[in-house]
């Protein structure tokens, strides 16, 4: 379970998260919409220690990620990131990226470390490009790679940043393909993302941020169907 | 027109002799490369550290290395702390001097492939739990060396032609200082430093072809 507890955060004197309080329980998926600047991408790195936060308290499985006496390394192996830039490690293949972690911070046998990210990539639809370098794949393709890269790791939680934000549109469908798999299996996952028939066609609920409030959070079908908060229904109607 | 008549068999009886000078002037080419890459380090990390003071040691290292001659560095090594009644023997002093000139040049190199890879390198790897140092030494550093890796080996080639101003501190035991001596017993001049530059030539492109050999098995990627 992560609780997310009043939290706040600035960049200097902006404030981007101004008191944000959410639960999300195990199995569930939630997506969170809103505008640029609205401190969505920025509450996932607070989640997992990436960034830090000025009040509040974030506690995932009663940990609180903040604390000073968090080991956040052991922290982090149960939340995965991606981001909207996949970060692939180029001098590594597809199969050594997804291996590095599993065998350095878990300290898995190299024999091991590709069983599991062999399935893994299997699993994205990688399992012909083991051998290759990153250079030599598609974004979408990267995108997939650093998803398996994550999920090696066997994470509780996987948060995706804006994952498709920075793709070709006609390689969108084959991550967001990706991301529905992973929550027909029941991962725990938190989308920030701008595609909303994602949104709604895959979360439990959604939750939609403006100016680093949580204005409204919902189920898909309410939240798209019968936007409570103006501003939300503002923006769903800019974006549709 | 000039009254030269060349005596290539004297000279090249002095082949052996020479040679051993080529010897001397890898081995100290090579450990002026080990140490510079050494003290780059540190000078790199000095840099990074965040400390005025340090920075400050760093940049006055880099910039006296990159900016004056190499054969001001070596007497420097030599006769320079010599006032200061430090007397080194001329090998030490040699390989000081160029270690200094290494460490320097290639402290801008290291820096210059670090600002190439974007910091976002780092932040995959501690997502993916990895602490700062595995982040650095299995995502940056691997990186980091190919980047720097051309650099680097024109860095040797220099080192090795650096060695020839050993003579002005009193090296005779390279390959230019063995040169210089036989010419003084022989008066093949022409012929013995000759044969010299052939030999630098040689180990200058020896180095290159198998740096390049080495860097298309490293780095394939």
């Amino acid at each position: 379970m992560i609780e997310i507890q009043n939290v706040r955060k600035s960049f200097g004197p902006l404030e981007v998260l101004k008191g944000i309080d959410l639960t999300v329980q195990r199995g569930e998926v939630l997506t969170v919409i809103g505008g640029s600047g609205s401190g969505k991408s920025t509450l996932l790195t607070c989640i997992n220690g990436l960034e830090p936060i000025h009040s509040g308290k974030i506690l995932v499985d009663g940990t609180e990620v903040h604390a000073k006496s968090t080991n956040l390394n052991k922290l982090r192996q149960k939340i995965g990131i991606v981001f909207q830039q996949w970060n692939a490690f180029p001098h590594l293949t597809v199969l050594e990226n997804v291996t590095l972690s599993p065998r350095k911070v878990l300290g898995m046998g190299k024999a091991e470390a590709e069983v599991i990210a062999e399935k893994q990539l299997k699993h994205v639809g990688l399992g012909d490009k083991l051998s290759t370098y990153p250079s030599r794949l598609s974004g979408g393709q990267q995108q997939r790679m650093a998803i398996a890269r994550a999920l090696a790791m066997s994470p509780d939680y996987m948060l995706f940043d804006e994952v498709t934000s920075a793709l070709d549109p006609q390689l969108v469908g084959e991550v967001l393909e990706t991301l529905k798999m992973l929550a027909e299996e029941g991962m725990t996952m938190i989308c920030v993302t701008h595609e909303m028939t994602f949104a709604r066609d895959v979360s439990d609920r959604v939750a939609y941020f403006h100016q680093g409030i949580m204005a409204e959070i919902g189920a898909p079908d309410q939240l798209f169907g019968d936007p409570q908060h103006p501003e939300t229904r503002r923006f769903l109607a800019s974006v549709r | 027109m000039f009254e030269y008549t060349f005596q290539w068999n004297q000279a090249l009886a002095r082949l052996p002799k020479i040679l051993e000078g080529a010897v001397v002037t890898m081995e100290v080419a090579l450990l002026s490369m080990l140490l510079g890459i050494a003290f780059a380090i540190l000078l790199t990390l000095l840099r990074l550290s965040g400390s005025r003071p340090l920075h400050a040691i760093a940049t006055t290292w880099i910039e006296i290395a990159r900016n004056t001659p190499a054969l001001f560095q070596i007497y420097m090594a030599h006769f320079g702390i010599a006032s200061f009644g430090i007397h080194l023997s001329p090998f030490a002093s040699l390989l000081i001097g160029i270690t200094f000139n290494n460490a320097g040049y290639l402290a801008e190199n290291f820096r210059g492939a670090l600002k190439a890879i974007p910091d976002t390198q780092t932040r995959a790897g501690r997502s993916l739990g990895m602490s700062q140092l595995q982040a650095f030494r299995y995502i940056i550093v691997p990186q980091m060396l190919r980047i720097s890796f051309l650099p680097m080996t024109n860095q040797m080639v220099w080192a090795v032609l650096m060695t020839s101003l050993g003579v002005t501190v009193g090296m005779n035991s390279d390959l230019y200082g063995v040169t210089q001596d036989l010419n003084a017993l022989t008066f093949r001049t022409f012929e013995l430093f000759a044969i010299a530059g052939v030999i630098f030539y040689v180990i200058t492109k020896a180095i290159t072809l198998s740096a390049r050999l080495v860097a298309t098995r490293l780095f394939r990627y």
